[in-house]
């Protein structure tokens, strides 16, 4: 098939979509948030362990397409035993990269397997797939209860 | 209509129906998308425009573009003349009893509205019931919400069997005479189900219920006469039907848009205005403030104009052939699973593939030139009912071929693959 398709879908991206990592709910998490795209109608919600300033532990809960789910599972791997001021500066990273806006720290260190995403730049329709797991993050790293929508 | 032989079905279209010369008429079915030949498999959400549409567009712009109803000079009387032609072809398209039946709207979705906000306020009360179906467009659901809300009525809603049909049993059984409207779609936009709206229209009536049709989804499949089936209002969108965005039509019975308030006020739709009081013009004028989407009035009827030449009962038999060969080819994928497959329907197949989500199907589907709708359909409802987060939609028009089809079949197999 096209090589534009295996740009979008890449391997990670499947395999992440087909075996979810930390997909679970998280009991006693210190902190949660819950992100909805009204565009698809996906629902994420994150769960979060914080110890002193770092995160121990985050889990997701939630289904949608290829490329919220994987999102959401490499989400989890990145964030998880960073600093709170790590992990928000990461989703700014991330966003850039998906937005094809990368900001002033983009020449900081690569995303490292985040990087599959950068194939979403180029479709518009599917930019809020890739964030809605971040943002998602974002506001239970800032303990913002409300629900977060990507609109 | 024009008539036409009685095609059988065999995929072979009939003499009268030449689908390539007819592609030849929409210079965008020729272009290109991610490099591959554009399959456009989304006119339900809306249609592509013929040349002479949008030629009508520039000649009104380049030619006699003016205000309507209030100049004496040549163009205002061309584009007057042209304005209230097209109305006259909406009237014919629909077989209204008269012109001023029609009133001039964005949209089918203010078509309902209009109704809601007029008819709605004065005749609906506290206790009275309106009915809707479990297969409504948000368009026809959320301004009777809106109406209950403010009325202190209660909306009630038609269930849905398996196969996407109406439970008449349970409309029958909730018809009564606190039901004062009955709001259906006549062809579904998600499902492609199509309603026995004349079996609904006289069951509403036997108990003094009025009757709106949404027909956004039925007036581009087949020919439509409202007088036959009988109801009270019905709401059609010109840019579902091949003609411009911007300009829909609402029909109502005279009698009854005879009795109902104004919609808004304005310019053009008094007779005359003092500080103290004011005489409404005419219907349908008096629903008509402003001046109006001219342009794509004239466009709405150039579009009229080209789906009767091209015959629509031939067009209902090319897609009803369009529509059995979909089902046949993607019933041959193990990994489709159709929602909506009611006996009735109309040229579109809703489906979902097993373990794929619907907007990645849609995504691939796109890069292979397949132009689908992948999402909820602004029917929610309808998602809920069959429990699906989203289906993938491809709904046809009569430009469509066999070959399109077969290319959108190609694509759903690479989905299959990639996700397997
Ligand atoms: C069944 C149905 N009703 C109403 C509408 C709304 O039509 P419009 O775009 O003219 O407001 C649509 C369009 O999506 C539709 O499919």
């Amino acid at each position: 098939m096209t090589s534009e398709l295996d740009d979008l879908y890449q391997e990670v991206i499947l395999d992440h979509n087909k075996r979810p990592r930390n997909r679970k709910k998280l009991e006693n998490a210190d902190r949660q948030a819950e992100g909805y795209n009204p565009l698809c109608g996906d629902h994420v919600n994150v769960f979060l362990k914080i110890e002193g300033d770092r995160v121990r532990e985050v889990t997701f809960e939630g289904s949608g397409c290829a490329i919220s789910t994987a999102s959401a599972s490499l989400m989890t791997e990145a964030v998880r035993g960073k600093t709170l001021s790590e992990a928000k500066e990461l989703f700014g990273r991330f966003h850039g990269l998906i937005t094809g806006e990368p900001g002033e720290t983009s020449d900081g260190p690569g995303l490292g397997k985040l990087e599959v995403f950068s194939g979403v730049c180029k479709y518009p329709a599917r930019v809020k797939c890739a964030t809605l797991a971040w943002h998602t993050v974002k506001a239970a790293l800032d303990d913002e209860g409300e629900v977060i929508s990507t609109e | 209509m024009t008539t036409t032989s009685q095609p059988t079905i065999t995929g072979q279209a009939t003499n009268a129906f030449d689908v390539e010369r007819i592609r030849r008429d929409f210079p965008i079915l020729s272009r290109e998308v991610h490099g591959k030949p554009l399959v456009y498999l989304d006119n339900a959400a809306t249609t592509q425009k013929p040349q002479c549409v949008i030629d009508a567009l520039t000649t009104y712009y380049s030619e006699y573009n003016a205000n309507i109803h209030r100049g004496v000079h040549a163009l205002s009387v061309a584009a007057t003349e042209a304005y209230e032609g097209a109305r006259l072809k909406i009237q014919r398209f629909i077989n209204a009893g008269r012109p001023e039946e029609i009133v001039y709207v964005r949209s089918a979705t203010e078509a309902i509205n209009l109704v809601a906000q007029t008819w709605g306020v004065e005749n609906i009360a506290a206790g009275d019931e309106i009915i809707i179906t479990g297969m409504e467009h948000h368009s026809n659901i959320v301004p009777w919400q809106m109406l209950c809300a403010k009325q202190g009525a209660r909306l009630r809603v038609v269930p849905l069997n398996d196969n996407g049909e109406l439970e008449l049993d349970e409309y029958e059984r909730m018809l009564s005479p606190k039901v004062k409207l009955v709001a259906a779609a006549h062809v579904s936009n998600a499902l492609g189900t199509v309603n026995p709206v004349e079996r609904l229209v006289e069951l509403a009536h036997a108990q003094g219920a009025v009757v709106l049709l949404d027909g956004a989804q039925a007036v581009p499949h087949a020919a439509v006469d409202v007088q036959a089936i009988g109801c009270d209002f019905y709401a059609l969108s010109s840019h579902k039907v091949f003609g411009p965005t911007g300009v829909g039509a609402l029909y109502a019975k005279y009698d009854l848009l005879t009795k109902m308030p104004p919609y808004q006020g304005g310019g053009d739709m008094i007779a005359s205005v003092t500080f103290e009081n004011t005489i409404y013009n005419d219907v349908p004028h008096k629903f008509e403030a402003g001046t109006p989407n001219i342009a794509d009035a004239i466009g709405f009827g150039a579009a009229i104009d080209y789906v009767t030449a091209v015959g629509m009962d031939a067009i209902a038999a090319h897609e009803r052939d369009l529509l059995e060969y979909a089902t046949e080819v993607l019933s041959s994928i193990p990994e489709v699973r159709f929602i909506g497959t009611a006996k009735a329907r109309a040229a579109v197949v809703s489906f979902v593939i097993e373990g794929v989500h619907p907007h990645d199907a849609g995504t691939i589907l796109d890069l292979q030139g397949v132009a689908v709708r992948a999402g909820h359909h602004c029917a929610q409802p309808v998602m809920l009912r069959f429990k699906v987060p989203a289906t993938v939609r491809a709904s046809m028009a009569f430009y469509n071929t066999r070959s399109e089809i077969d290319a959108l079949a190609t694509a759903v197999r690479c989905v299959v693959e990639k996700f397997n």
